[in-house]
């Protein structure tokens, strides 16, 4: 597993590289080979989040709490691939199920996320006056704040759990999208056409679905991969702290938290995986990001605009 | 003129927002707190426990009081500079933050140089050659260095650095086997003080054999934000016409570079250096906690583990007020230094 990452890795770079010492006159630069690249790292993880539990559940694969047989802390063998955790248990196949787990709880977040953020920045732009001044003033001390000073509180407040956690996370993006919505509204709002269609009598919410979403809602999708990115590793770092999912649920940074204490007595196996699969993720995420970003504000200026 | 009046207006907005912000966080926690599912009390004695023992311990937190009540009583204290004392040992919080803040403070602050000479470094190093191997290389490194989970950077320099090599502690802050420095809590300058005082110098070798795994490996996930800026800025300043200008007057590309474009794309890195106060805090937690570092970070990580609330509480409203506070200072600075920043 890590000899691949490190074969993909160079693959981008080298391919970066060829790009770059021969400008190509293609709209499909560095950007786009970014983004294809998370695209299929994204694609992977998908792959395996869902394939996972049916390889469990028709037995081809152990389950990933269960390890009573196994031998303890046992190095990477061809019985275990990345050897076995304190209880036995197989890295793993906790591992590729934690893929499942990180984007189950991620997407519920981020949808949670949107789904308040995006009408709240509307109305809020649309609106204004005191509630607009109020929302603004609130949402930029939340976004001010560290994003995961601000999880670790909600978690500890909520407790563990699937929905918990999603829930936790979600108040760090909510003000990312009110942000963005409510400037593009308040830009939006004056243009020529709503003030048409205000005077020929569409109501707010008409104006709102009809002209104003659509406007918006073009610079969701780069914040949702980036966010996805940077909520991977909130999660991680909830779990590390012993917040978010229950400790059964095979989750990276829980898993990561238990091998700290090994860490002293030279057992590396189950502190690489888990994190190296949450840094390929992230790190996929985030060129899909970016590939998305320079190629939608593109122009075909692709290869010189970054992040 | 109008410049100068539009940045008056800005600059006075700022600071008239700040404490309205710090406010707001003081709220915003204590309604957490108090509204989120489950009563602090059962966290606290368990569901199972005398009801006496219950209403004398609701009796000592005040919560048998009014909301609103409880709410004035806090922000009361709050003014006073009193955070409550915590729950398991009596201590007030305020002293147990004054103990340990120096620490993450040394920490991060140490780290927050480390990152921005490294990250400096690698940023400028592509200039040579834009869109050349070293310049896609820093390009690599900016999105490697954020897509790094904290605590497994950490783990792997631990196991690598501590655990095989042997060089340096896997953690802690200074060896068990010597007397920590007196004085204000930052132990690389108290025990540099005692050094040059008594001529002894153990106690400084032994801070920074502790110190530099934690904070390089924080500056490490830090530098790739002082790179990225650098760079872009660097790209930017360097197709700009007074670059130009420069160049066809006949000076050297290294003259154009160090004397004409570098110090404007340096200017902006001072606003990251405010961005990146919060992450860095985000980042420290998990460092701190991997290395054993006894710093804030750990002690809010002993409060939730012992649901000690007004502990929690009061590591929250502090570092948050901290973050506030620098981040306004660090736009307030910016906004006098950089004449090109427009205020309408």
């Amino acid at each position: 597993m890590e000899a691949w990452v490190s074969v993909e890795l160079e693959d981008l770079a080298a391919q970066a590289i060829a790009l770059s010492t021969s400008p190509p006159k293609t709209p499909l630069s560095l950007a786009g080979r970014m983004a294809r690249w998370g695209v299929a790292i994204v694609v992977v993880y998908a792959l395996i989040a869902l394939l996972t539990p049916l390889l469990v559940a028709a037995g081809l694969l152990p389950d990933p709490s269960l390890g009573l047989q196994n031998p303890i802390y046992g190095p990477p063998s061809l019985a275990h691939w990345c050897g076995t955790d304190r209880l036995g248990r197989d890295v793993c196949v906790r591992t590729l199920a934690g893929s499942g787990v990180a984007l189950q709880v991620v997407v519920v977040a981020l949808v949670i996320a949107l789904v308040i953020g995006v009408p709240l920045g509307m109305l809020s732009g649309y609106l204004g006056g005191w509630l607009d001044r109020g929302l603004v003033l609130l949402m930029d001390t939340l976004y001010t704040l560290p994003v995961l000073l601000l999880s670790v509180v909600l978690a500890f407040l909520l407790g563990r759990g699937l929905p918990n956690a999603a829930a936790a996370l979600c108040v760090v993006y909510v003000p990312q999208y009110f942000r963005v919505v409510r400037n593009q509204t308040a830009q939006v709002k004056s243009e020529l056409y709503i003030e048409a269609a205000r005077s020929l009598g569409a109501g707010p919410l008409w104006i709102l679905r009809r002209y104003l979403l659509r406007n918006v809602i073009t610079s969701v999708p780069v914040l949702l991969t980036l966010n996805a990115a940077d909520a991977v590793l909130v999660l991680g770092g909830l779990g590390f702290l012993g917040l978010g999912l229950p400790e059964t649920v095979p989750e990276w940074g829980g898993d990561l938290q238990q091998a700290l204490t090994a860490v002293p007595t030279g057992i590396w196996w189950t502190a690489l995986y888990p994190g190296l699969a949450m840094f390929i993720l992230v790190l996929g995420l985030s060129c899909l990001g970016e590939g998305l970003e320079s190629w939608l504000s593109g122009s075909g200026q692709g290869q010189h605009s970054d992040a | 003129m109008s410049r100068h009046r539009a940045l008056l207006r800005y600059l006075a907005t700022r600071v008239a927002l700040a404490p309205l912000m710090l406010w707001l966080i003081a709220s915003l926690v204590f309604l957490l707190l108090r509204l989120a599912p489950g009563d602090p009390i059962d966290a606290l004695l368990g569901t199972r426990a005398p009801a006496a023992a219950r209403e004398a311990l609701r009796a000592q937190l005040g919560l048998n009081r009014p909301l609103f009540e409880q709410y004035g009583h806090y922000l009361w204290q709050l003014l006073s500079g009193d955070l409550g004392s915590s729950l398991t040992n009596q201590e007030p919080v305020m002293g147990v933050i004054r103990d340990s803040l120096p620490a993450s403070l040394e920490l991060g602050s140490v780290a927050l140089i480390l990152a921005a000479l490294l990250g400096l470094a690698v940023g400028f190093s592509g200039i040579a050659r834009p869109e050349g191997r070293l310049d896609l290389a820093g390009r690599l490194y900016g999105i490697g260095t954020y897509a790094l989970p904290p605590f497994w950077a950490a783990m792997a320099m631990q196991l690598l650095f501590a655990v095989w090599l042997g060089w340096l502690p896997v953690g802690g802050r200074f060896p068990a086997t010597l007397l920590p420095p007196q004085g204000s809590g930052f132990y690389l300058l108290d025990s540099l003080l005692e050094g040059l005082r008594s001529g002894q110098w153990q106690q400084l070798g032994g801070t920074l054999r502790h110190l530099i795994l934690p904070a390089g490996t924080l500056a490490l996930l830090l530098s790739g934000i002082f790179a990225n800026a650098l760079r872009l800025n660097l790209h930017r300043t360097l197709d700009s016409d007074y670059v130009e200008a420069a160049r066809s007057r006949g000076l050297s590309e290294t003259r154009v570079v160090l004397r004409h474009a570098l110090p404007n794309a340096l200017l902006p890195v001072l606003t990251i250096t405010g961005i990146t106060v919060a992450s860095l805090i985000g980042g420290a937690l998990l460092i701190e906690i991997t290395y054993s570092w006894p710093g804030i970070a750990s002690r809010l990580q002993e409060a939730i583990g012992q649901r000690d609330y007004p502990l929690v509480q009061g590591i929250v409203v502090v570092i948050s007020s901290l973050v506030v506070l620098v981040t306004v200072s660090v736009d307030l600075l910016v906004a006098l230094i950089d004449p090109r920043i427009s205020y309408d």
